[in-house]
């Protein structure tokens, strides 16, 4: 008993609300997975823009004495594949294309869902339900029935895949967002809106669909894992990108001849493509919680 | 009931229309349109086409051609096979048995397991046994079918010799068991993504139920905590997954594409993709068109199902 010490609480002095801890963010990052797969999507997105110029090989550098030399044996860190060509260099390049088509196909696919959503909302009566007897008309087609019949008609190129993809992946996101429009657009402040003599043009961009953003960011990014796995499906079919351009799809393409002798071939490649979709499944669900305030009680 | 019956039955029909004409217009958009078939052999010339069309009445404005087409898809003449002149819907007929059996086994494994796993997760609710449930289910959502199905022939076929790498039976052995051995690997790959969906639902299906007060009330009579559980809890929570069933015909049509692929199952999702490396446009029209209607068959059935186990709905 020396001295007598009070002990002063420390005041809860509040930090202001900043963008790394606001709610949004702390649900967010609460949520480990989440983390861990927007991480992923970091790390895989710079090593694929910056990777290739760090490795000795190109991706088309054909190294005929090395083929099939299995990973961690040589100086291919990752191995060779038929041609003797380095499959790191691949995988990366690969990324490149499969990330790239993941993220264009995403953005045209949504701006096409958002804008055949938010009519449909908006106009109720004969045009929204035409417009989502369509879209019901289109998801009765299984997803990889009507991407390999459609890719039966054109020429396959990169940009002609993602718009192949995108045609065929707006619709869920239509529906996600003709529902919202439809119950925001009864709400006060668009009822308001109407009043004071908007018009509709206004009231769907400015009003109607800036409350309408967090399901469409969730969508998003599902939307991107969607379209990395169609297209690996298509390109392993043969009916993507085609080779010599390398893509996660199209490097498993000839694997399943090679899969006694080198195993590797199928395993690295769909690996990859399993991670950079569950970090995108794993990111939309973390959104999902993150987005939606009622999940702060928990 | 049968009001709804009828409404339903109309409202698909109605969709089947709109199908059709999207199928029709991607037949048209085929470079060169229904005449591709005899385009491609390069060995007519354009006044040879031109007569075929004038006689196939293909110069016809498209909404008759559109209309002529629907009637005879309507009376069953969904015409031949480019490749041997076949009628398509007996192409298609001969190949839906392989597919209809992996399907159906694949979605019975998918129930068992993911009721399994969904049920005991509500029931220990944030547990190690959830989480890693709902990790894994996530994951499983995220495989490439195909690579899965890659992964499982190394494993099984050429690692440890025990399943077969492919086809539906041994050539010269076409035994029961056979056949079974055969469809252990393709019907494992194909259930993957529906026993992920399945445990989903099922868990918050589960979740909704056993909070009931019914539930409540077979807990204060004392009722022995496996039969709350499975003659209350779990067939009511089983009410939902009928719809989860019916809607998810699209995602099993296109995993049993790709499981048919690796595994050479002679099944019509080969028969689709050997068809368009063909170009063989009926073949091609005629299976998108079969699967819609599967797929709406399989929502309507579900709906149906649902109005009959569930008598809270009344429907009118």
């Amino acid at each position: 008993m020396s001295s007598q010490t009070i002990a002063t609480p420390d005041l809860p002095l509040a930090p202001p609300p900043t963008f790394w801890n606001s709610p949004g963010l702390r649900r967010f990052r609460r949520h480990k997975l989440a983390v861990f797969g927007a991480a992923a999507i970091i790390v895989m997105t710079l090593a694929c823009i910056f990777g290739p110029m760090l490795l000795p090989y190109s991706d088309t550098f054909i190294d005929i004495r090395q083929r099939f030399a299995p990973p961690f044996s040589g100086p291919h860190v990752l191995g060779t594949d038929p041609l003797g060509r380095d499959i790191l260099a691949r995988l990366l390049m690969a990324g490149r294309i499969s990330l790239a088509v993941g993220f264009s196909a995403m953005l045209i696919s949504m701006a096409i869902g958002v804008c055949i959503g938010l009519i449909a909302g908006f106009y109720e009566g004969v045009i929204g339900s035409a417009l989502m007897r369509f879209v019901d008309a289109m998801l009765c087609f299984p997803s990889i029935f009507l991407l390999l019949a459609i890719s039966a008609l054109i020429e396959p190129s990169v940009p002609s895949i993602v718009l192949l993809i995108a045609m065929t992946s707006w619709m869920e996101v239509a529906r996600v967002v003709e529902a919202q429009i439809r119950s925001l657009r009864t709400r006060d402040f668009a009822v308001a809106a109407v009043s004071m003599g908007s018009s509709n043009t206004r009231i769907m961009f400015r009003e109607l669909l800036p409350n309408a953003v967090a399901p469409i960011v969730v969508a998003a990014t599902l939307n991107v894992a969607h379209a990395i796995l169609a297209e690996s499906y298509i390109s392993f079919l043969g009916y993507g990108i085609q080779p010599p351009t390398p893509s996660w799809g199209n490097m498993l393409e000839n694997a399943q001849s090679y899969l006694t002798s080198a195993p590797w071939l199928a395993i690295l490649p769909g690996a990859a493509i399993t991670l950079a979709v569950t970090s995108f499944n794993f990111v939309g669900d973390g959104l999902r919680d993150a987005l939606d305030p009622r999940m702060d009680s928990h | 009931m049968g009001a709804f019956l009828l409404r339903r039955l109309l409202q698909s029909l109605g969709l089947l229309l709109i199908v059709s004409v999207i199928g029709f217009a991607i037949l048209h958009l085929a470079p060169g349109g229904p005449l591709s078939q005899f385009a491609a052999g390069g060995e007519m010339t354009q006044a040879d086409l031109d007569r075929i069309a004038e006689q196939l009445g293909l110069n016809r404005p498209l909404p008759i051609q559109y209309l002529e087409w629907l009637w005879r898809m309507v009376r069953g003449d969904w015409g031949v096979s480019f490749r041997d002149q076949q009628p398509v819907l007996h192409i298609i007929g001969s190949h839906i048995g392989a597919t209809l059996e992996l399907m159906l086994t694949s979605t019975l494994l998918a129930m068992l397991i993911g009721a399994w796993v969904g049920i005991l997760g509500a029931i220990k609710r944030y547990s190690l046994f959830d989480g890693l449930a709902t990790i894994g289910a996530m994951i499983a959502l995220s495989i490439p079918t195909f690579w899965f199905g890659l992964v499982v022939i190394y494993v099984f076929s050429v690692g440890l010799g025990w399943l077969p790498a492919g086809n539906r039976y041994t050539i010269g052995d076409g035994s029961f068991l056979n056949q079974l051995h055969h469809l252990i690997g393709p019907c494992i790959v194909l259930a993957l993504v529906s026993t992920a969906v399945w445990s989903r639902y099922m868990r918050s299906s589960m979740l909704e139920v056993i909070n009931q007060d019914y539930v409540r009330t077979a807990r204060a009579k004392g009722l022995p905590e496996r039969t709350i559980l499975l003659r209350h809890s779990f067939r009511n929570a089983l009410l939902p997954m009928i719809t989860i069933t019916g809607l998810h015909v699209p995602t099993l049509l296109s995993g049993a594409l790709v499981t048919e692929t690796v595994f050479t199952w002679p099944g019509m999702g080969r028969l689709f993709l050997d068809s368009i490396s063909y170009r063989d446009y009926p073949v091609v029209m005629g299976i998108l068109m079969f699967t819609a209607v599967l797929v709406l068959l399989g929502s309507l059935i579900a709906d149906l199902l649902y109005g009959v186990a569930d008598p809270r709905i009344a429907r009118g």
